[in-house]
C-alpha cells in the first residue's frame, strides 16, 4: 500500500496494473490520452505491453484477441472512440472476452468539445452494440474510486467473461487527489477460470451450470478452440436454430443478472430523512453533493443517491430510498439518460407517489453547486 | 464407420473439423483448394519439425473465405468483418509464441480492413496474411469489391464498375514488409510452397491468391462454367521471376502478374520491441 497524488486517469491505470493488466491497446483521444501515456511508461516494467493501434476499431478487436489469448486487457477512450468501438464490444460479448474499457466522457455529439465534460455515454455504454446482451458499467466519482473500480471492473470482467466499462468524465479524468494504491495482496484480484477438461472434451462455450460462465482455455494451449462471431452452439459451431440462438443470448443477459449482487455498487448521502433526492454520477455528483450540503445548512431535507454501477443499477438500495422521498431530481450533463433508468425502475416497482424531475445540464463546463441551484430556480420548480 | 474413415483418410483430415463437411462453399469455388494447400504447408512443416500446430492461431474475417475458420481444426477465430488482422495482432501481443495466420477475402482484407492491412504491413508485424481474391463480395451476392476489374458488372454497379481496382499485393511493396507474393488457384503447389516458406519467416508476410468464383464473379463476366473460368484464369495469371514494380500487372483483360514480389528479412515488430528495449530479449 502506498499513498499517491494522482489524477483519476492515472489512478485507473494504477488500478489496472494492480488487477494484473498485461496488454493495453489504445488510440490517442482527449481526455483519455494521459492514461495511455502513463501506462506506456509504466506497464512494461510490470511485464506488460502497450500498443498504439491505428484506430479504436483496431484497439477493441485486438483487445478481444489479447483477452482470448490469456491476457488481462484494457483500453481507454472517449465518446468518438467509444462509438467506434461499439461493434467490437458486441464481438467481446459474443466471444465472451473479458476486457475493460475506460471511457472519459466528453461533450458531444460528434467531435463536440474535446476537452470539456459530458455524460453522454451512459446509454451508449449499455445499448451501443446491436443485438441482445448485457454488460457492466461503473461510474467512479473520485481518483480513489477510479482506482478501486478499475480493479473491480477487471474482476467483474474476468468473473463474468464480459467487457466492463468504466465511465469517467473529462473533469474527473484530470482531477488530481490523494489515492491509496493497494497491492494485489491487499485487494481482491480475480483470476481467469480455466477449464479442467483436456483438449478434445473441452467446448469453448459450454457454461458452468452454477454461474453460466464457460471456463476458459486460451489460444496456444492445444485446445483447438473455435471462437465464432456468428451465433453458435457450445462448440462454437454456427447455428441458426432458435434452440441454439435463444439460450445463447438469454445466457448473455442472465449471467450478469445472476451475479448482480457481486456487481452492483452505490453511495448515498443524507438520505435517511430526505424529502428531495438528487441523483447524479461522476463529477456532477460531487458538485451536487456540495449543493446538498449547502441546502442542508438552510434546513432543507435533501439527499443524494450516487449510483456507481450504472449498468446494472443498484436497484434494491435505490428503491428503499425512493419509497421514502417525495421528489427525485436527476442531474446529468446530457439531455436526460440516467432518468430513463430511474423512471423504469420506479415504474417496474410501482412507485408512483414520487415526482421525478429531469435536470439536463447541457453545458460545456461542470456547473458549480450554485449554478446547479440556479438551473433549478430558473426552471421554476418548487422542490422545497 | 471407423474403418471407412481410416480407409479414405485424406492427408489433411486431422487439420479439419470433419463433422462440418460438406461445407458451405459452392461447387467450383477456389477457396477449398487454397485452404487445402495452406493446410498442406502446415502439415509438411510439422513433419519437418519446424512448426507446432498448437501454436497456430487461424483467424478469419467475414465473407466466403472467412468461413474457413469454422472448418479448420486448429485454434481458430471467425471475427468481425475486416478485423481479423487486429484480432490476430492482439492475440500475438498477449502471447508472442503464437503463430497467427490471417486467412480472409479481398473485401475483408483490402476493403473494410484496408487500414489494418496498411498498418500491420507498416509495422512489419509478425503475422502471415493470406488474402483470397475472388474479385467480388460473393457471400452477400456479388457487390462491387475494391478488387473488381474496371467496367465489370456487379450488383451495385449495374452500369459497370467506374473504379480502377487496387492491386493489393503491389501496394504493399512500398512498405517495410518481409514477404509479398501472389499466386492463383492454377498454381496450387506454388501456394503450398509459398505458405510453407512464409511461415518460417518473421515480420509481415502477405500472400494473395487469385481464386475462381464461378457462381458470382463468373456470372458477372459471363463465364459460369468453373472449368472455363479456371482455364481463363490460367491464361491471365502469369508467373514472373522477381518482377520489378512496373512489371507487375493487375488486369483481368491482359495479365495478373504472379510470383514473389518481396522477400527480405528485416526485423519484425517483436524484434524491434526488443531493440528499443520495451520487452526483454528471449
Amino acid at each position: 500500500m502506498r499513498v499517491e497524488f494522482l489524477s483519476s486517469n492515472e489512478a485507473s491505470a494504477e488500478g489496472a496494473i494492480a488487477a494484473g493488466l498485461k496488454v493495453y491497446i489504445g488510440y490517442p483521444i482527449t481526455p483519455s490520452s494521459d492514461l495511455f501515456e502513463y501506462l506506456a511508461e509504466k506497464l512494461p516494467k510490470y511485464g506488460g505491453i502497450v500498443y498504439q493501434a491505428e484506430d479504436e476499431i483496431a484497439s477493441i478487436n485486438a483487445l478481444v484477441g489479447a483477452a482470448l489469448a490469456g491476457a488481462k486487457a484494457m483500453t481507454a477512450t472517449s465518446g468518438p472512440g467509444f462509438s467506434l468501438m461499439q461493434e467490437g464490444i458486441g464481438l467481446a460479448i459474443m466471444l465472451e472476452a473479458p476486457l475493460v474499457i475506460v471511457s472519459d466522457m466528453r461533450t458531444g455529439p460528434s467531435t463536440g468539445i474535446a476537452t470539456q465534460i459530458g455524460q453522454g455515454d451512459i446509454m451508449q455504454a449499455r445499448w451501443g452494440s446491436h443485438g441482445p446482451y448485457n454488460l457492466v458499467a461503473y461510474a467512479p466519482a473520485s481518483a480513489q474510486e477510479a482506482f478501486d473500480y478499475t480493479v473491480k471492473a477487471f474482476n467483474t470482467a474476468v468473473k463474468l467473461r464480459i467487457p466492463v466499462i468504466v465511465l469517467m468524465d473529462a473533469i474527473l479524468a484530470h482531477t488530481r487527489e490523494k489515492v491509496i494504491v493497494r497491492e494485489p495482496g491487499e485487494i481482491e484480484v480475480v483470476d481467469f477460470k480455466k477449464t479442467k477438461k483436456p483438449p478434445g472434451e473441452y467446448k469453448p462455450y459450454e457454461p458452468d451450470p452454477e454461474d453460466l460462465i464457460p471456463p476458459m482455455a486460451f489460444f496456444g494451449e492445444g485446445y483447438k478452440i473455435l471462437h465464432e462471431s456468428l451465433a453458435h452452439d457450445e462448440r462454437g459451431y454456427y447455428k441458426t436454430s432458435p434452440e441454439v440462438y435463444r439460450p445463447l443470448v438469454e445466457r448473455f443477459i442472465e449471467k450478469v443478472e445472476r451475479n448482480k449482487s457481486y456487481v452492483v455498487a452505490s453511495k448515498e448521502y443524507y438520505t435517511e430523512d430526505a424529502e428531495v433526492l438528487f441523483i447524479a454520477i461522476g463529477s456532477v455528483a460531487r458538485s451536487t453533493l456540495a449543493l446538498v450540503r449547502d441546502l442542508r445548512r438552510s434546513g432543507i431535507k435533501v439527499g443524494l443517491f450516487r449510483p456507481i454501477s450504472i449498468w446494472p443499477f443498484d436497484e434494491d438500495k435505490f428503491i428503499n430510498i425512493a419509497r421514502r422521498v417525495k421528489k427525485i431530481v436527476v442531474a446529468e450533463m446530457n439531455q436526460g439518460q440516467l432518468i430513463w433508468i430511474i423512471k423504469k425502475i420506479l415504474w417496474d416497482n410501482r412507485i408512483f407517489n414520487v415526482e421525478v424531475y429531469s435536470l439536463p445540464l447541457l453545458l460545456p463546463d461542470l456547473p458549480s453547486p450554485d449554478e446547479i441551484y440556479d438551473e433549478i430556480k430558473n426552471r421554476g420548480w418548487k422542490l422545497w | 464407420m471407423v474403418e471407412l474413415k481410416t480407409k479414405y483418410m485424406h492427408p489433411i483430415d486431422d487439420l479439419l473439423r470433419l463433422d462440418r463437411v460438406p461445407y458451405t462453399w459452392c461447387p467450383g469455388c477456389g477457396i477449398g483448394m487454397i485452404l487445402h494447400h495452406t493446410l498442406r504447408a502446415i502439415k509438411e512443416l510439422e513433419a519437418e519439425g519446424k512448426i507446432d500446430r498448437n501454436k497456430i492461431l487461424f483467424v478469419t474475417g467475414i465473407g466466403c473465405t472467412g468461413r474457413a475458420a469454422g472448418l479448420v481444426n486448429l485454434d481458430t477465430a471467425h471475427v468481425l468483418h475486416g478485423r481479423a488482422i487486429p484480432f490476430a495482432i492482439g492475440a500475438k501481443l498477449a502471447n508472442p509464441s503464437l503463430i497467427p495466420i490471417v486467412f480472409s477475402g479481398d473485401g475483408d482484407i483490402a476493403g473494410i480492413g484496408g487500414n489494418h492491412l496498411l498498418h500491420a504491413a507498416r509495422r512489419n508485424m509478425d503475422i502471415l496474411v493470406i488474402m483470397v481474391n475472388n474479385f467480388t463480395y460473393a457471400l452477400t451476392g456479388g457487390q462491387l469489391a475494391p478488387t473488381t476489374p474496371y467496367k465489370v458488372y456487379s450488383t451495385t454497379t449495374p452500369y459497370g464498375n467506374p473504379e480502377p481496382p487496387i492491386d493489393t499485393a503491389k501496394s504493399l511493396m512500398a512498405l517495410d514488409v518481409n514477404y509479398v507474393a501472389r499466386w492463383s488457384v492454377t498454381h496450387l503447389t506454388k501456394i503450398k510452397d509459398s505458405v510453407k516458406y512464409a511461415l518460417t519467416k518473421r515480420g509481415f508476410r502477405f500472400i494473395e491468391v487469385i481464386s475462381i468464383c464461378p457462381e458470382i464473379f463468373g456470372r458477372h463476366i459471363g463465364i459460369r462454367n468453373p472449368y472455363q473460368l479456371y482455364i481463363t484464369l490460367r491464361k491471365i495469371a502469369k508467373i514472373k521471376s522477381k518482377p520489378s514494380f512496373d512489371d507487375i500487372k493487375y488486369d483481368w483483360n491482359s495479365e495478373i502478374t504472379c510470383g514473389v514480389f518481396v522477400d527480405r528479412d528485416n526485423p519484425g515488430y517483436f524484434d524491434r520491441l526488443k531493440e528499443v528495449g520495451v520487452i526483454k530479449s528471449g
